[in-house]
């Protein structure tokens, strides 16, 4: 299998960048995207050429480290898969595949396809956790949780912070990201003391690290791989305006 | 040297007790005062951290990942042990401890063990109490499952991300005390050596992995959270970005590695399915709570699973371990799946792999039960394979999963360097010769969250707050040292791209050192060894500079530290003449292919010691002194 990749290189984030053309020979289906990359790099340095740079870590979808943009799209062409687990029987012999980092005011790009993200980090900080102290805890069976308020939890808690949805949104929203945590903690009894404060320390950390606003169009929905519901935005707004009237 | 491992006196249920009530403290107005550097940001790292911070102590947190968020416990999957007994099925604190001193194989230390069995409840609670989603019965109370060498279900889950749940609660914590200001937090960091002066860790060297800039920090003391070196064998279940430099670089400075050999060979990965393979995935031991383990019976077997009938199928876990079955601990299992494809019987079209079937557990509870406990693996496992595993059974084999070895340390967690703490997988303590499936994320939170600030405190009442400046001989050197390395690296401009060595080390170590090992294949890895060491610094090519972003020199440095590491695990493989848990010498085995152990020249933990480049290293011992428990020949027949 062959495939021709356009990919983005850009030396350091004052430098400008540009496309490269590289052509991949030798691929099998069976082989993930990101062993591609591998295998470019190789080729590339062996010709004493400087490889490509990317963010990878554990390979199994649940770092959020890999972030890239296959033709336009965040993490390729799979539903619900981060890019290192897109493999290759996802596209064609022959295909040409335009391979770009994150685009996002929010994060900067540092080299070639990596990103700088730490605005996520930041944005948690301003108030995405329970203020509870190491010994402080009662009994964990003390309160009880339905089952089904607590899987919902969990939906919102999957999510991987790989900044798809911030790559995908027309206004580079971070709406997605800063609902799923907002909403995680939320539903839960033990977030409750702080629910009114956290919504709105997030919203203001989001907003003062350059997110633009929800653009209402879903793509972060439709890009994230770990199929985060834009229903927590809904959900969001509303313990954001309920903060606001001091009703929560 | 004489090891001491400042075991508390007193009887073993009552020795942790006793003692946090005689522990040293420090005021919490002296608290400030002192600095503690964190390196890695896992459970350990991460949960230690936060907690040191809430005490009032100043922390400084390290991690080479762009987030704190993205440290490799993310990917655990399957849960973490805790003795709650909320299933009334019999389980306790001290049934925890002997189902972990067993499942190690009697080679870990029963005051440690003991400990961590009893904070085990601790640390459910205070991740229930940060808002960790866990699993759930219909009346609000915690769900709980069984996993590999424990009869009774004390394992607490989130769906099939469990470690990522536990990591977000502990750098959500974290996260807070940055915010408070009494952390500060560098990503993208790599720790590339380790400060000792005058014989007390007092900082380290780090590189900026975005500008390439070394910096040394200085600090009252260093604890090293970094996790296990399984990359070493380059094709692992571990994050690409895993490695050891951190404890090799400690254990260059003087810290003792104990237990090198020990490494955990899961048994239920995805096979290998070509050359240019970068990692192999896990697929969860809880799998195995309603999957069954086959292979056919006959040799060569060409038919699909599906066309094979019942009664030509061997289910060998259930055959050769009746008592726990598919749950037999990972190192009896996968070496049962390596003696199966061993005969001949293996399955794929590599003839290494095993069938893991869900279809007796598919129709005992039907699609969706299946689907609601496990549907995120099955769903890795088709991205993976392209095959529907609700439709035929998957295909596993073992694969480097997990690192018991680690760096030297006593009771209190600190190496035999004073200052240089070491917990969660980068130590040796608590898991023996086998890890028990769900222990390592209880052993990463008790490190972290409830055995370290009391166990740093005690060292840092004895200490002069405000450790110094990282100015003076010692850092001057240190420094000097990585530069020196870093420019080596740069400098040799060869021809093989490091990937390459880093293949041929885990070639070798996979044959030689992993599921089964010999006398004659340990010293053959022993005289091959240094021979790809040279090659490497002679031959390697590492692109770019060291001014900015570049990760060929990133990983160079890892596998240079990998080499050296390699030949100890041979080392202390060769040297311990018995087989126990992983450790598995052919030479030593039962008439039916068990471990036997030889409890009279080898009830002890090896320490090693490195005495300088091209010297060989010494071997110290720690003897395991069984006061509580019987040793006994581990059965789950």
């Amino acid at each position: 299998m062959k495939l021709r990749l356009r990919v983005w290189r850009q030396k350091r984030c004052d430098t400008e960048g540009r496309f490269e053309t590289y052509e991949a020979d030798g691929l099998t289906a069976d082989m993930s995207f990101l062993e591609m990359l591998d295998v470019v790099n190789d080729r590339l340095t062996k010709e004493g050429k400087e490889p490509i740079a990317f963010d990878h870590d554990c390979r199994e979808g649940i770092c959020g480290s890999c972030a890239m943009a296959i033709n336009g799209e965040p993490h390729g062409p799979n539903e619900a898969a981060t890019t290192c687990q897109i493999y290759l029987r996802s596209f064609r012999d022959g295909d040409t595949l335009t391979v770009e980092p994150w685009r996002a005011r929010a994060f900067p790009v540092i080299k070639d396809l990596v990103t700088d993200r730490t605005a996520f980090d930041r944005v948690i900080q301003a108030g995405g956790f329970v203020s509870v102290s190491t010994g402080q805890a009662p009994d964990a069976n003390a309160m009880p949780i339905g089952k089904v308020e607590a899987e919902k939890a969990f939906d919102a808690a999957h999510c991987i912070g790989c900044g798809a949805c911030v790559a995908a949104c027309r206004n580079g929203s971070a709406m997605l990201f800063v609902a799923a945590k907002v909403s995680h903690l939320g539903l839960l009894p033990q977030g409750q003391p702080e629910r009114a404060q956290r919504v709105q320390k997030m919203v203001a950390a989001m907003d003062a690290e350059g997110f633009g606003n929800c653009s209402n169009q879903y793509a972060c929905e439709a890009v994230c791989p770990k199929e985060i519901s834009v229903d927590w935005i809904a959900r969001m707004n509303r313990d954001y305006a309920l903060a606001a009237a001091k009703k929560l | 040297m004489k090891l001491d491992a400042r075991i508390p006196p007193g009887p073993l249920a009552e020795k942790w007790t006793r003692f946090k009530s005689n522990v040293r403290l420090v005021s919490p107005a002296n608290k400030r005062k002192y600095e503690v550097i964190v390196v890695g940001t896992g459970l350990a790292g991460a949960s230690a951290a936060a907690s040191l911070a809430e005490l009032g102590y100043r922390v400084k947190s390290f991690c080479f990942q762009d987030s704190p968020r993205r440290a490799h416990s993310i990917a655990a999957q399957g849960g973490i042990n805790a003795a709650k007994n909320y299933q009334n099925d019999g389980d306790s604190v001290r049934r925890l401890f002997q189902d972990t001193i067993k499942g190690g194989d009697f080679r870990s230390r029963e005051a440690n063990v003991h400990r961590l069995a009893e904070v085990s409840v601790d640390i459910i609670d205070q991740c229930v109490a940060q808002g960790v989603p866990f699993a759930r019965e219909y009346g609000g109370m915690l769900a709980n499952r069984s996993f590999g060498g424990a009869q009774v279900s004390r394992t607490f889950y989130a769906r099939g991300a469990t470690g990522q749940q536990l990591l977000l609660g502990a750098y959500q914590a974290l996260s807070r005390q940055i915010e408070l200001g009494q952390i500060e937090m560098l990503p993208r960091h790599e720790m590339l050596d380790l400060v000792v002066e005058e014989g007390r860790a007092k900082g380290i060297i780090t590189r900026h992995l975005v500008t390439g800039e070394l910096t040394s920090h200085a600090a009252d003391a260093v604890l090293l959270c970094t996790g296990g070196y399984g990359n070493a064998y380059y094709l692992s279940t571990y994050a690409r970005g895993s490695n050891a430099t951190a404890i090799w670089r400690a254990h260059r400075r003087g810290a003792l590695f104990s237990n090198p050999c020990f490494t955990q060979i899961h048994p239920t990965c995805i096979p290998v399915s070509g050359e240019y393979q970068s990692k192999l995935t896990l697929m969860s031991e809880s799998l195995r709570n309603d999957g069954r383990c086959w292979v056919p019976k006959a040799k060569g077997e060409k038919r699909s699973a599906a066309q094979i009938p019942e009664g030509e199928r061997d289910y060998f876990l259930e055959r050769m371990y009746p008592s726990y079955g598919n749950l037999a601990p990972r190192d009896i299992a996968s070496r049962a799946a390596k003696r199966v494809c061993d005969e001949g019987r293996g399955v794929g079209p590599t003839g290494l792999g095993v069938y893991l079937d869900f279809s007796e557990a598919i129709g005992r509870l039907g699609e969706e039960t299946v689907r609601e406990r496990y549907a995120n693996l099955f769903a890795m496992y088709h991205e993976i394979t392209g095959e529907n595993a609700y439709e035929s059974p998957m295909r596993i084999f073992p694969a480097a999963h997990y690192t018991m070895g680690g760096l030297w340390v006593d009771y209190h967690l600190m190496s035999n360097v004073p200052g240089l703490f070491v917990l969660g997988e980068a130590n040796f303590s608590d898991h023996g010769a086998n890890r028990l499936g769900a222990s390592a994320l209880m052993q990463g939170l008790a490190d972290g969250y409830f055995v370290l600030p009391y166990t740093v405190g005690d060292y840092l009442s004895q200490q002069k707050p405000g450790g110094g400046k990282p100015e003076g001989t010692a850092f001057r050197e240190a420094m000097e040292t990585t530069q020196a390395r870093t420019k080596k690296l740069l400098g040799v401009k060869g021809h093989k791209p490091v990937s390459e060595f880093q293949r041929r080390l885990g070639k070798i170590l996979w044959d030689h050192c992993g599921m089964s090992r010999t006398k004659q294949g340990l010293e053959e890895a022993i005289k091959i060894l240094p021979g790809l060491r040279q090659e490497f610094w002679q031959d390697v090519n590492v692109p770019g500079a060291g001014e900015d972003l570049n990760q060929s020199l990133e990983t160079a440095g890892r596998v240079a530290d990998f080499l050296e590491l390699g030949e100890l695990m041979c080392r202390d493989a060769l040297e311990r003449e018995e087989s126990c848990g992983c450790h598995f010498r052919e030479e030593y085995q039962t008439p039916d292919g068990e471990c036997a152990r030889r409890d009279a020249e080898h009830s002890d933990v090896s320490a090693w010691e490195f005495k300088g480049d091209g010297k060989p290293e010494v071997r110290h011992i720690e003897p395991l002194n069984f006061e509580e428990l019987q040793l006994a020949t581990r059965s789950y027949k």
